[in-house]
């Protein structure tokens, strides 16, 4: 019988069985970050442990690093700098490599680690990071730890794991205008919940996941984590080994063959497979504080726990469309990449955010992105649509305690989460694609982005 | 706390994250649903574990896919020094569920029914049998064989890890010929 995509890596990195009957998976590469990354380090510390192969770890400032111009370690977080010196001493004492606060290289973990080429096809990446399931794009076993299992997996170079079942998410069919990654991965988390993932490795197939490029790929797999799912990956292809060609830490061909056995065999079978139909999906927004509490965005508000409803301060029955929103966010692991902004400035590009709004910021996901939106003039259209325009990290995707949205603010956000609190206290946030995020700026309330769209494409 | 997708935002918010260490959290503990006012600490009586009877529980009960959201497991370390040394739920997140394991705490998996009834009891729970127990019923759990060595002997994952060091080895120069584009650090690394 053939194997899934997963199987083979599984296989490929078992390293032992343990006495207790769990596994020994081998681990290629590990990524921290300052939040988390830092309390494995210093634990590691603590216990006199040592990294064992420092070459193939690697640390970036992303989470509680500034994002206004001029940054340095200072952060408006109160106590946020301690964890950048931290960090920084941490991994020049172990060996690590650091993407440090103003280096060039600089950005959100998931989208500097494909820039760099440092995840690859086939291999097992781990980061005490739940979204760290965004760079299964590349056909990687890539999820998210705790510090303590990170210690453990630069300690020994393995995790111990038991194996997780297999299930297939095929999106068939074309995605209509408007639909992006974006709202593929909310349409299957509000159809199947979001623990419908929980004790599955998923892997995204079907021709609406072939035809994506590899932001779009990454978009998908990042809320693989919000479906409970323990990750998600899609099967590499040419795309993909276009992408990380020339790539700094990426071999210098992807000529042999192991690279194009890196797909599930035909007659693979999983334990799960749902089906969704990508032809039929719209532009969706979140409406409650789960991502599972996800509709169309010119759906009506449905009946959910009164906790929910109370918190939001939407009815049921509601539309969705035309809530009063006063802030934007464009950025995050999840949409901050080259092309998500490209199609933001689209939107936005002559147009001005409402006078409603008071609050909008758009944050690159690298600094690399950065320099190329800078190079196409984005930041000039952001600037003009009233956006701020700053350095690249995790920003408002969560509130750390350091600058936040103004007091009892409705956010419609490009990020992944909609919890009750996530970003900031009282802070009532909608999930959407960069699309729905600019033109819902535009409206000063929630707004289906075709309208715009197809504004721009007859005057085009 | 029988509410589906509690995350570790609501856990433990990244703002009640104030150094790199493992200590001091559990004064963050639930800060949204704890405090009326988080920055003055006060507390809101109608909060579960605020209530005289709750205060000084170890076990938790909770709805579906506890623990979702963010890796942190400052979450954990918030809830063990609080004193939390089980939680009793229809589901947990996977990186949640390991991090308990990690830190001695209990994820115990039943059906809604169950957790109903065992809410708000004086419930025990038996690891080596593998049940919850409350005014004589008896709920069955499953749980894998190692994470239950783990949690009853208090066994660190590295040390025990570290014993099959020369596995591990093995297995790293048989892979380093297979695949050397891992390899980063050359020949010696």
């Amino acid at each position: 019988m053939g194997k899934t995509l997963f199987e083979k890596i599984w296989e490929e990195h078992a390293v032992a069985e343990t006495p207790g009957g769990s596994t020994l998976i081998a681990i290629d590469r590990v990524f921290l970050h300052e939040r988390t990354g830092a309390a494995a380090l210093k634990r590691m510390a603590e216990m006199g442990r040592t990294v064992r192969d420092p070459s193939r770890v690697f640390a970036v400032m992303d989470h509680i690093v500034d994002t206004r111009p001029g940054r340095s370690d200072g952060t408006l977080m109160a106590g946020g700098e301690g964890f950048i010196t931290e960090t920084r001493a941490a991994c020049q004492a172990a060996g690590i490599t650091l993407f440090d606060v103003n280096d060039r290289d600089q950005g959100i973990v998931h989208v500097i680690s494909p820039e760099q080429g440092i995840v690859l096809p086939g291999l097992t990446l781990v980061a005490p990071d739940s979204h760290t399931c965004t760079q299964g794009a590349f056909g990687a076993l890539a999820w998210g730890i705790g510090s303590s299992e990170a210690e453990h997996a630069m300690v020994t170079g393995t995790l111990r794991m038991s194996r997780p079942q297999t299930m297939r998410v095929r999106f068939e069919g074309e995605l209509p205008f408007g639909a992006t990654a974006k709202d593929m991965i909310l349409v299957l988390i509000a159809a199947h919940g979001a623990g419908g993932g929980a004790g599955h490795v998923v892997e995204f197939a079907g021709d609406a996941v072939t035809s994506l490029d590899m932001e779009g790929r990454m978009t998908l797999c990042n809320m693989a984590t919000e479906f409970s799912a323990t990750s998600g990956l899609i099967a590499p292809d040419g795309k993909t080994f276009a992408y990380l060609s020339g790539r700094a830490y990426a071999p210098d061909s992807f000529d042999d063959r192991h690279w194009q056995s890196l797909k599930s065999d035909e007659d693979a079978t999983f334990d799960q497979e749902i089906v969704i139909d990508a032809s039929a999906i719209a532009p969706m927004v979140s409406w409650g504080t789960s991502p599972e509490h996800t509709i169309p965005v010119d759906g009506a508000v449905p009946h959910g726990p009164d906790s929910v409803h109370d918190y939001i301060g939407l009815p049921a029955e509601a539309p969705l469309a035309g809530t009063p929103i006063d802030a934007a966010f464009i950025g995050s692991c999840t949409n901050s990449r080259i092309s998500d902004l490209r199609r933001a400035a689209g939107i936005l590009k002559g147009k001005r955010i409402a006078p409603s709004v008071k609050k909008a910021l758009v944050v690159p996901g690298s600094l690399a992105v950065k320099r190329q939106a800078e190079a196409e003039g984005l930041d000039a259209i952001f600037a003009a649509a009233g956006f701020e325009w700053r350095m690249s990290g995790c920003s408002l995707c969560f509130y750390a305690g350091g600058e936040g949205f103004p007091a009892g603010s409705r956010v419609i956000s490009s990020t992944n989460r909609n919890f009750e609190g996530r970003q900031g206290p009282g802070i009532r946030t909608h999930i959407a694609s960069p699309e729905t995020v600019a033109a819902s700026a535009i409206a000063g309330a929630i707004a289906d982005p075709r309208e715009l769209m197809r504004e721009r494409e007859a005057a085009a | 706390m029988l509410r589906d997708n509690v995350d570790t935002d609501t856990i433990i918010p990244s703002r009640e994250m104030r150094s790199t260490g493992r200590d001091g959290l559990a004064d963050g503990l639930f800060a949204p649903w704890r405090y009326i006012d988080a920055d003055g600490r006060i507390e809101d009586p109608d909060f579960v574990l605020n209530c005289a009877a709750y205060r000084d529980t170890s076990i938790l009960a909770a709805g579906a896919n506890f623990g979702c959201g963010s890796s942190r497991e400052h979450a954990v370390w918030a809830l063990a020094e609080w004193g939390i040394r089980a939680i009793i739920a229809e589901g947990f997140a996977p990186i949640f569920h390991a991090n308990c394991i990690r830190n001695f705490i209990l994820p115990v998996t039943l059906k809604r029914a169950a957790i109903e009834a065992l809410a708000g009891e004086e419930v025990t729970i038996d690891l080596a049998a593998q049940e919850a127990r409350s005014a004589g019923k008896t709920h069955a759990f499953e749980i894998e064989r190692e994470a239950k060595q783990m949690l009853a002997q208090g066994l660190d994952a590295i040390d025990l890890t570290l014993t099959q060091a020369p596995e591990i080895e093995g297995w790293t120069a048989r892979d380093r010929s297979a695949r050397p584009w891992v390899y980063l650090g050359g020949a010696s690394a």
